[in-house]
């Protein structure tokens, strides 16, 4: 599915990877942890195409397509899913609103004729119910006032209306709380399938606890330096990370 | 005309000359005031960019014109034909034939034809030189608007040959929207001066909703004025939709005069089109309890020029004026935003409230904001902030994020940003043709 090779990217002119290796496929959830600066949510900005991100050297394919050279929007056409870290309020824009809009242009893209407002309604429901989310905050303004959780919630109701092929979890545990926190996951693990990928990025292991990853990687100063099952995300938890970059 | 304050124009011979004419043909009871105004125009010139009040906006490119100064008397069979076939395809989408009471005006002349003219029970429409014996115009008229500062305010009520008074008798709720439809059709240039005139007598409420049509080859200017009475607890939604051909030249001032409980809301929208726009809006609260509301939107493309300045006097205690004008700036267009609070001394409890918030969209845009506060009581509350900004950046990527285009990002983005002065729109019809408009626009970008 996805596909990255030796990818460097920098950031006003400071190299933030440099020469990042990962493969992903199709049924599978890769954890991603590593120590604070170490380009974790670089790697996640620089998959969904954020502007101030330049990519130097390397390549990135979701199933064949290279994405580097696409606009952030047309990667999420393609399949391509971020929830952001923090992500953001627009007071005025109709949460709603911007999920048919978001929809209809995947579909158009795609090729599909756009969903009636019944059927979209109808999967609007479906996906709020799977994931948990509260329908007031699904007519409310995109993420105003919305609590921390509320926000991450929202991200996972996105997720699951836009079912992408590989969806980039950015820190989406830091903030909640554990009943947050369980409901977050067990939307994701309700959404997960043998046709799409995960991509969690996280610092604490606690979240694997809820979602079991198939790999657990290590990304330190701009590298994955160690590569492992779901049992090296417990013994970074015990060890840190010293014991992996001190050589 | 010897102060650098003042412009020198060939404009001003030709409007002195025409007013000769006009006087010496005035018959009604207008003609005293007519010549103090033309006085005090004399005395003031047209103001150059030394003068304060027009740093911002030059007016030269609208001043050395020269213009047909003689008002149309007549409306011929293709004009007609004309602004009924524009009036079709406009608003056709804004309001059903029956929601709204509707005057036509062509070159300031009423097209009954065309309007819809309400036969309601204690209320009062007609063209202002058909008023000046009724008692709300005997009383009100010439006494509201500030002529002794304003040089076009000045020469408006020197020379106005048309506009629109409205009375509203006590206890009368008029509950459809009057809409006054400017039409302005011409070959030539040509400058118009109409003057309005609404009187709510006590308990009283109305909405007017005044927009703009033209079909234009050459510069029109139009320089308008218009007097607003509110007496207690009257209640007006003033509605002003300004969108126009780019020859379109407007110079107008509203001011407006409340008592004890009344509300006065206005509600200005600049869309692209019209290439100089200056609107004056001043508010005297003169009682206790007011309330007043300003609300603009400035939406501004290619080379346009719009500014608003407003004023709000609170001159008794209890007073609450909320102001929110907020503007979007595209090409190489240019905006103005001068906002004045006065608390007088005796204007305790006053509540004033002033926000003016700007995003320029493109990197040749420009705006001038500019609020102030003069406070001379001592128990207030007061506010103002102005902000200047592009469209945010992370929100167009999160946007972008989730496979929605530049154009709808920014169009979605832009709406985002007029909502919290269209949602101020309390006729749902007109809300929904403001938004659409807005979104048309964008998507013409």
């Amino acid at each position: 599915m996805l596909s990255i090779k030796n990818l460097h990217a920098s950031v006003e002119d400071k190299e933030i990877l440099k020469g990042l290796n990962l493969e992903v496929k199709a049924g599978e959830v890769h954890a991603i942890m590593g120590p604070n600066g170490a380009g974790k949510s670089s790697l996640a900005s620089v998959l969904a195409g954020r502007e101030n991100y330049e990519v130097t050297e390397g390549t990135v394919t979701l199933d064949g397509v290279d994405i580097l050279e696409m606009a952030p929007e047309d990667r999420a056409r393609e399949g391509v899913f971020l929830a952001f870290q923090y992500p953001i309020e627009i007071p005025g824009v109709s949460n709603i609103n911007f999920l048919k809009t978001a929809m209809n242009e995947i579909r158009a893209y795609r090729g599909q004729v756009p969903l009636t407002a019944k059927e979209f309604l109808q999967r609007s429901r479906e996906k709020q119910e799977l994931v948990e989310f509260d329908a007031k905050l699904v007519n409310r303004s995109l993420n105003e006032g919305f609590s921390g959780g509320e926000k991450k919630r929202n991200e996972i109701f996105q997720l699951a209306m836009l079912e992408p092929k590989l969806a980039i979890l950015d820190e989406t545990d830091s903030g909640l709380d554990i009943d947050a926190l369980r409901i977050v996951s067990r939307g994701v693990n309700k959404l997960r399938s043998e046709n799409n990928a995960f991509i969690l990025i996280t610092h604490y292991q606690r979240l694997l606890d809820y979602i079991v990853p198939d790999f657990v990687h290590v990304l330190a100063d701009g590298k994955i330096i160690k590569t492992g099952g779901k049992e090296l995300a417990l013994e970074l938890e015990e060890k840190g990370y010293d014991w992996l970059t001190k050589n | 005309m010897t102060s650098i304050k003042q412009l020198e124009s060939p404009l001003f011979e030709s409007l002195a000359a025409q007013y000769d004419m006009l006087i010496l043909h005035n018959q009604d009871s207008t003609k005293a005031y007519r010549t103090t105004a033309m006085e005090a125009f004399r005395k003031l010139g047209f103001p150059s960019i030394k003068n304060e009040e027009w740093r911002f906006t030059n007016i030269l490119p609208v001043v050395k014109t020269s213009y047909e100064l003689t008002a149309a008397t007549t409306i011929d069979a293709e004009q007609l034909n004309k602004a009924k076939a524009l009036i079709e395809n406009t608003y056709s989408k804004l309001f059903a034939e029956d929601e709204v009471y509707r005057i036509v005006l062509i070159n300031g002349v009423v097209a009954t034809s065309l309007s819809n003219l309400p036969e309601q029970k204690g209320l009062h429409l007609c063209e202002i030189k058909e008023a000046t014996e009724h008692a709300a115009f005997q009383e009100h008229f010439g006494k509201i608007l500030n002529i002794k500062d304003n040089a076009f305010a000045a020469l408006n009520s020197a020379m106005f040959q048309d506009g629109v008074f409205i009375a509203v008798e006590k206890n009368v709720v008029v509950e459809k929207p009057i809409h006054i439809i400017k039409v302005i059709l011409s070959g030539q240039a040509m400058m118009q001066q109409s003057r309005d005139l609404f009187v709510l007598d006590q308990n009283a409420e109305l909405n007017v909703v005044e927009s703009y049509l033209t079909d234009i080859a050459l510069p029109v200017f139009l320089n308008a004025a218009a007097e607003v009475v509110l007496a207690e607890n009257a209640k007006f939604n003033h509605y002003d939709l300004q969108k126009a051909d780019a020859h379109l030249r407007i110079i107008q001032r509203t001011e407006a005069a409340q008592k004890k409980h009344s509300n006065y809301s206005n509600y200005t929208f600049t869309l692209p089109g019209a290439g100089f726009v200056r609107n004056n809006l001043a508010l005297h609260l003169n009682d206790e309890d007011i309330e007043s509301h300003l609300y603009g939107l400035y939406l501004t493309a290619d080379s346009q020029l719009v500014d608003n300045h407003t004023e709000v006097h609170h001159k008794m205690p209890r007073g609450e004026s909320n102001q929110l004008y907020k503007g979007i700036m595209m090409d190489k267009s240019k905006a103005v935003f001068n906002g004045k609070i006065f608390v007088y001394e005796d204007a305790q409890k006053t509540n004033a409230f002033q926000q003016s918030n700007n995003v320029l969209f493109s990197e040749q845009a420009t705006v001038n904001a500019k609020p102030q506060l003069e406070i001379f009581a001592d128990d207030v509350k007061c506010s103002h902030g102005t902000t200047i900004g592009q469209l945010n950046k992370e929100a167009l990527f999160y946007l972008k994020s989730r496979g929605i285009g530049e154009t709808q990002a920014k169009q979605l983005m832009v709406k985002a940003f007029a909502f919290d002065v269209a949602e101020k729109i309390k006729i749902p019809a007109l809300r929904n043709y403001v938004e659409a408009l807005i979104e048309t626009e964008m998507e013409n970008r």
